[in-house]
């Protein structure tokens, strides 16, 4: 059972990949990168189980944390940026 | 995927989607490393590769532009050059014992003699911390070295903003209450897991680098919400540059004491009566250098890097 | 008492799984980016509470338990939060796009 959730985890990155690569909007990219973060944390999750090696699980707390905060910032990037694309126009 | 991700990189020309490709490359290079069954490294490179990395590089992105320049001239010289050294590079490998194989010299005389010797001499259960923090000591204290100087260097191309002493409102996310309060929440715990991360080193992975990153990251939240003045209420930029030094001086302080203490520059085993404890009290203290002066740099050109954001749009006020 | 915990632990893993593949094939097949944020968002933190709980009984009492339930409750406050804030950011650029300007 787990060695088909780890399959199915590492078919479910592939798949977010695709969508990484094709994904018209950057914000389809954004969303990829967030799935795929998503689903490396329950992959090493599952992989410590399966290796019977718990201290994988302080690694999925941290790539937790990781996918967490480069979404948080990739979305105040392009707020910024919109802020000051906005400012500029506003100015003209 | 790795293969796939670093062919993306290379050619794609929107810079964002760079970043984000990067940031797939770190996690996708840290699952390779648990794979090969090495933690700690796993750790470090998704701290560092997948989280930080990115992070300073949108930083950067916010300050000059989307889009890569269009690179007129074709190198090729640079390309056959690059082309041989890889080559080179690559025969050389073959030279090499085998992935893994048993007779490797490293896997013959040093390795089995950490493996063997760690425990009696050391007595920590994670090997890994052994060799960073006691057998190779000195390439560890190197290593606070070079990111002190990072951050120095850092600090004398982008100068730090004073902490302001009146506060305005912040400015940028007035309007994010969700992730205001969600981030409140989760900062405390965050902290808390790195100090955890920091001190429990020597039986699972972890030890300063990873506990200093995540602190920092940890700040980094709190900066990126509340505006970087009002962070420099809570972390100034002063106590900064004090603690990044600090951590460097303790590291040396540790070696400076085991020489006072008869043995050798950071010799732990004299620091105390038990050569045992000695080691324990070694590793812990100078992880702790390690751990604070890693976080220190880490905000520090944060705060270098935001600063300039936002000097940059009062100039265009 | 054992033969039913595994049981209930890999039915869990089962149906975990399978929401998150039905997630990702949302996400390949969905036409717009708010639609495929829907499937991504919806399932996610579901499918991961499935997995996490599968998981969990298969730990039985011990550290490992506690730190599975504290890699659930980050993900219980982080993925909706992230999905927000995705969600928010589109919607800004597409009302951007159409009006030409925010009334905000």
């Amino acid at each position: 059972m787990l060695a088909v959730t780890t399959f199915t985890l590492i078919l479910v990155m592939a798949m977010a990949l695709i969508r990484g690569f094709a994904g018209p909007s950057i914000f389809d990219r954004v969303l990829a990168a967030n799935l795929f973060g998503t689903k490396t944390v329950l992959l090493i999750a599952v992989l410590g189980f399966l290796f019977g090696r718990p201290e994988f699980l302080d690694i999925a707390l941290l790539y937790a944390l990781m996918n967490f905060i480069s979404v948080i910032a990739i979305l105040r990037y392009f707020e910024h940026t919109q802020k000051a694309e906005e400012g500029r126009s506003a100015d003209e | 995927m790795l293969f796939a991700t670093a062919i993306g990189i290379v050619l794609s020309r929107d810079l964002i989607a760079v970043v984000m490709l990067t940031g797939i490359y770190g996690f996708l290079s840290a699952s390779f490393f648990v794979l090969m069954d090495a933690v700690d490294v796993a750790f470090t490179e998704a701290a560092v590769g997948a989280g930080i990395s990115p992070l300073l590089m949108l930083l950067t992105l916010a300050m000059v532009g989307r889009k890569e320049q269009a690179n007129r001239s074709r190198n090729f010289f640079a390309l056959m050059l690059v082309t041989i050294t890889g080559a080179l590079l690559i025969i050389g490998t073959f030279g090499m014992p085998e992935f893994g194989s048993a007779n490797a010299p490293a896997h013959t005389h040093v390795a089995p003699r950490y493996i063997e010797q760690s425990g009696a001499e050391i007595g920590i259960p994670n090997i890994v911390t052994s060799v960073l923090a006691s057998y190779r000591g000195f390439d560890t204290f190197g290593e606070v070295a070079v990111i002190f100087t990072a951050g120095i260097g850092v600090l004398s191309l982008l100068m730090l903003k004073p902490a302001p002493s009146q506060v305005p409102l912040s400015n940028g996310a007035r309007h994010h209450t969700v992730l205001r309060i969600v981030s409140k929440i989760l900062i405390p715990p965050i902290l808390l897991f790195a100090l955890y991360v920091q001190f429990h080193g020597d039986y699972g992975p972890g030890g300063g680098f990873q506990a200093g990153v995540i602190f920092a990251a940890g700040i980094i939240l709190y900066t990126m919400f509340f505006g970087v003045d009002v962070a420099q209420q809570v972390v100034s930029s002063a106590v900064l540059r004090v603690l990044a030094a600090f951590g460097v001086l303790l590291y040396g302080s540790v070696g400076l004491v085991s020489m006072l203490n008869g043995g050798e520059f950071l010799n732990y085993s004299v620091l105390a009566e038990n050569p045992l404890t000695g080691q324990h009290i070694g590793i812990l203290v100078i992880e702790l250098g390690v751990g604070i002066t890693v976080a220190a740099v880490m905000v520090m050109i944060f705060y270098c890097f935001a600063g300039q954001q936002s000097k940059q749009v009062e100039a265009e006020e | 008492m054992n033969d039913a915990i595994g049981f209930l632990s890999g039915a869990l893993l089962l149906l975990g799984s399978f929401l998150i593949f039905t997630g990702a094939l949302g996400v390949l097949r969905f036409p717009d980016t708010l639609s495929r944020m829907h499937a991504a968002g919806v399932t996610e933190t579901l499918a991961t509470t499935l997995l996490l709980m599968g998981l969990m009984l298969l730990a039985g009492w011990s550290l490992v338990l506690l730190k599975l339930i504290m890699i659930l409750l980050f993900i219980l406050f982080t993925s909706p939060t992230s999905s927000h804030a995705l969600a928010k950011a589109v919607w800004r650029h597409q009302e951007d796009e159409t009006k030409g300007g925010r009334h905000d």
